[in-house]
């Protein structure tokens, strides 16, 4: 399955697998940050609601 | 058809894209896998660069999306001072940790692309250079956001950088080239992409531009809305100390 | 305008005022330049022209944080945003009179240094030129950093960080006069470029800097 990457195969595949760690990275950050804050919002709204 | 500004009301844009965002995920997900698998796997290798063409799949589209992701952070800033949207500004906050790590990865490519062939990790060609630049400008942008705690002045001071930055960041790019030719004659080591290049080639790159657009537009709908509740929660956190 | 320019000169010549650290921290960056490559004449001729106009640069970027910091604290920035002269005017005098507390010493210092530097003999005509048609957009540009940050804690560190990628092509422009100068090349087209941008800068960036500090002021 894997291609024959020849002589420069190290650089090849770490370019690919850096690339996609860093978006990867960058995805998981905006999710988690997103999933914190929203978190965050429901509780303040809710306490909120309860209030009044 | 609805008008485009409609989407400025937060409410508005909620609700859009609680089902535009998977939508758009899932394709973003789709295509870059079809253009990058493609490109990884299936592509005959070049008889210059060898198999090093295949990182043309990233490096290019990544390169395209950091100058994007700028343009649209300086029409979403223009947009925010004109009309006072903040949907608008928040986009543009949204989309600035994008740009930045797309400007990143496409030095990084660039340099494990520039070792085999050009024998260096660096070289100082204007391209390079206006990248770099273009990185330094990016983590500005985001030290001044993250600096502010208001986020209407927040909004305001960085949608007038990014003008101010935009106008020094077309100059640099200029003052680049300018000193690259003007006493360092050096041997111009730009792989020019895209000229004649094969469609071997062309249909991957082009799958996974369109990948790396929609990824670009998924993470900025997800910030956006990440933004618009931290607003409301900032807003509702200020009131209830008010009270 | 002109009472705001003479204040402004005389609180920076007052002691405390920040007028000649430029100057000192100019001075040490050409004693450690050749401390740190070596005292070969050859060499230092040759980075000489980008070492000065560095340390130029990063002689300016000291004392931005000035130009707005105290007149933010002690309230003055608010009276001068309320005052019958319009900001832009205001924001221009307070650039010019950091000019002429700092871009114009280094512009006259600036040849001492070179002569440190084994700085070739025609290049000296171009130093001072270019200093001084480049160090006014260096003043400019500084102003526009540090309204934007005038209202915040630590905002020193943050102002450099945004003032420097702005400086790019100045510093581009302006070291490539003193080192085309200095191999008896013709020079008119970056000093073209150089004077276009600080001509560019010192008409656009008053408007831009005086918008930024209402926006903090509000």
């Amino acid at each position: 399955m894997m291609p024959d990457l020849g002589r420069y195969a190290l650089e090849v595949s770490l370019a690919y697998l850096v690339s996609l760690g860093m978006i990867g990275a960058l995805v998981l950050w905006y999710w988690a940050r997103g999933r914190t804050v929203r978190r965050q919002l429901d509780e303040i709204e809710t306490r909120r609601g309860k209030n009044e | 058809m609805a008008s485009f500004w409609e989407y400025a009301n937060p409410l508005k844009f909620m609700r859009t894209t609680d089902w535009l965002l998977p939508i758009v995920a899932i394709a973003a997900v789709v295509v870059t896998s079809i253009g990058l698998i493609w490109g990884f796997f299936f592509t005959p290798d070049d008889f210059r660069q060898g198999s090093t063409v295949k990182i043309v799949f990233i490096h290019v589209p990544a390169a395209m999306m950091a100058i994007n992701a700028w343009v649209m952070m300086l029409v979403a800033s223009l947009i925010w001072l004109i009309r006072r949207h903040h949907v608008s500004a928040l986009a543009a906050k949204a989309a600035a940790p994008v740009g930045l790590v797309m400007t990143l990865i496409g030095l990084i490519t660039g340099a494990v692309w520039g070792q085999p062939m050009w024998g260096t990790w660096w070289a100082w060609d204007p391209r390079l250079t206006s990248f770099l630049i273009l990185f330094l400008f990016y983590l500005g942008y985001i030290a001044l956001w993250s600096a502010i705690d208001d986020p209407d002045t927040g909004a305001d001071l960085t949608a007038v950088l990014c003008l101010v930055g935009s106008v020094f960041a077309v100059l640099s790019r200029y003052a680049a080239i300018f000193w690259n030719q003007g006493l360092h004659q050096g041997a111009s080591l730009s792989v020019a992409p895209g000229t004649r290049m094969d469609w071997a080639y062309k249909a991957p790159l082009y799958i996974s531009m369109t990948g790396f657009g929609l990824i670009f537009l998924a993470l900025v709908l997800a910030g956006t809305r990440t933004e618009i509740r931290a607003r409301r929660m900032k807003a509702l956190v200020t009131r209830e100390r008010m009270a | 305008m002109i009472a705001l320019l003479m204040r402004d000169l005389r609180l920076a010549f007052r002691a405390g005022g920040g007028f000649g650290l430029g100057l000192a921290f100019f001075l040490i960056l050409a004693v450690l330049v050749p401390l740190g490559i070596g005292p070969e004449p050859q060499t230092l001729a040759r980075i000489a022209p980008g070492i000065l106009w560095v340390g130029a640069l990063l002689a300016c970027l000291l004392s931005l944080d000035r130009i707005f910091a105290l007149d933010f604290e002690d309230g003055s920035l608010d009276l001068l945003a309320t005052a019958p002269v319009p900001l832009e005017g205001a924001v221009s005098m307070k650039a010019l009179a950091h000019w002429l507390t700092t871009g114009l010493p280094l512009v006259l210092i600036s040849p001492v240094l070179g002569l440190l530097l084994f700085l070739p003999g025609e290049a000296y005509l171009w130093l001072i030129v270019s200093l001084a048609l480049g160090t006014p957009a260096l003043s400019v540009i500084g102003t526009f950093g540090a309204a934007l940050t005038v209202g915040l804690k630590r905002g020193g560190l943050l102002l450099s960080l945004l003032v420097l990628p702005l400086y790019i092509p100045t510093l581009v422009f302006g070291a490539e006069v003193v080192s085309r100068g200095a191999m008896g090349l013709a020079v008119d087209t970056p000093l073209a470029l150089l004077a276009g941008i600080t001509a560019g800068a010192v008409a656009i960036l008053p408007f831009a800097s005086a918008h930024v500090l209402r926006i903090n002021l509000r």
